[in-house]
């Protein structure tokens, strides 16, 4: 397969960036989208230029790191993780675009990485719960029933990509958020700190300068996890609870 | 946005109702014309109902301003560096329409309080009767033409409004009670739009008169 890449190349926070034209040629439909631009990376060094920088780190869908805006989709055409999307959901002979996530809080460091610190500092502010350190008490001893534990499962599946925000018109956090929400809403031990955590994160996200949810639902459809959008509902509805009855 | 929606809401549905006694012919409408002014009288003076309506639905319509620009202006800082390439997979048409389809309504109100309410407009001659003023501006195929975009864009601000109201509030967190809440936005959109053109396309074609 031959593809025409055009991708974005920016040496720096405070360069300008700009697109550079590839042709990359002989791709196997079996390779990942990564193993393409490492091909692609390799021809680049061979001819002393500068490899194009992106983020990757287990290749199998679990840890959040790889995420590329590709020909307009956050994680390209498949639901799925970058790492995990194969050149075989591609046509030979396609022009295919790739950015880095655009939001203002998901700053630029190199061609397609940002920094996606902001997700930390909201998990910091309230995204926990806090246990006393001492023997691990007995797992039966707190009992959660099935259809809870489900979800909270569910949304616990979130690693963190920052696709949501890639794909949200308003660049809005709110799936994330709402994803470790509703996880540890869902569970008992998420109980003692519910309304402050909701408090305290959508105080840090709209602190980090994440946009507002207006329920477009973009941020579902890109998610690599399927997280669904009823986990925004469930913030809401903590966010409403935790504001009538603000906690000291 | 999703209580002073909520409030629009309301509003859209009473209004829908009064306009539907244009099939009573010119002595119920302006009964009901009449009605709205006397309601709640003497508890309340001439027109207090409609005052007192109208000071609700101005400063509700400050607050969904507002709230409309605080997020509009927050996407815009949020995304200083737009995509050269960006697709919309899940946006509805109803959810894209949103910003611009409510500026078109707020300039449509505009046009429809000229016409009706401060009488400065009157398209097809101005009169006394309301029955008649009604009859007189929905002669015009231009001015039903008006009136049928602004209803179309009223459906779409509804089907979305509505079901995102709900998400606002809370009231979404299974997929049972997030189809409900989409079902409830389309029905509503649906019957609002419909509601209010019915009685304009019967005048339109001469069957009120």
């Amino acid at each position: 397969m031959n593809f025409t890449l055009k991708i974005w190349r920016q040496a720096s926070q405070r360069d300008q960036g700009q697109f550079v034209t590839y042709r990359i040629d002989e791709i196997s439909d079996d390779m990942s989208f990564l193993e393409m631009l490492d091909l692609l990376n390799e021809q680049l060094i061979a001819k002393s230029e500068d490899p194009v920088a992106f983020d990757s780190d287990c290749r199998e869908g679990i840890c959040g790191m790889c995420g590329l805006m590709i020909s307009g989709q956050a994680h390209g055409p498949e639901v799925t993780t970058t790492c995990q999307l194969h050149m075989r959901s591609f046509t030979s002979g396609d022009t295919i675009t790739i950015e880095p996530w655009r939001a203002d809080p998901f700053p630029v460091l190199k061609d397609l990485i940002v920094d996606r610190s902001a997700f930390d500092r909201i998990i910091q502010a309230g995204g926990y719960i806090s246990v006393n350190t001492g023997a691990a008490p007995e797992a039966h001893s707190v009992p959660v029933p099935k259809p809870n534990a489900d979800r909270a499962f569910d949304a616990a599946t979130c690693i963190g990509c920052g696709a949501c925000v890639a794909a949200c018109p308003n660049a809005s956090g709110m799936l994330f958020m709402a994803a470790k929400v509703t996880h540890l809403g869902e569970l008992p031990q998420g109980q003692p700190e519910r309304a402050s955590r909701v408090l305290s994160m959508v105080t840090q996200h709209d602190h980090e300068g994440f946009g507002g949810c207006t329920n477009i639902g973009e941020c579902s459809a890109a998610c690599p996890k399927e997280i669904p959008l009823d986990v925004i509902s469930t913030l809401n509805g903590d966010l409403r609870r935790a504001m009538q009855h603000k906690p000291s | 946005m999703a209580v002073t929606g909520a409030i629009f809401v309301g509003y859209v549905l009473l209004h829908m109702y009064g306009n539907l006694m244009a099939f009573g012919g010119a002595d119920v409408y302006n009964t009901y014309a009449h009605h709205l002014r006397t309601f709640l009288m003497p508890m309340l003076p001439y027109q207090g109902f409609l005052w007192v309506l109208r000071l609700v639905l101005v400063l509700a319509l400050v607050g969904h301003v507002f709230a409309a620009f605080t997020l509009w202006n927050r996407a815009q800082k949020a995304r200083t560096t737009r995509y050269a390439v960006k697709k919309a997979v899940a946006a509805t048409l109803s959810a894209k329409w949103m910003r611009w389809g409510g500026v078109a309504l707020l300039a449509f109100v505009v046009f429809h309080l000229l016409e009706f309410t401060t009488r400065t407009i009157t398209p097809g001659g101005d009169s006394d009767s309301p029955f008649t003023r009604l009859t007189n501006g929905f002669s015009l195929w231009w001015v039903f033409l008006i009136y049928l975009v602004a209803m179309f864009a009223l459906a779409m601000h509804l089907h979305h409004g509505i079901w995102s109201a709900a998400q606002t509030l809370g009231w979404t967190s299974s997929a049972l009670s997030r189809r409900v809440a989409k079902t409830l936005g389309l029905t509503i959109a649906l019957v609002v739009s419909v509601g209010f053109i019915v009685p304009p396309f019967l005048i339109l074609v001469g069957v009120i008169k």
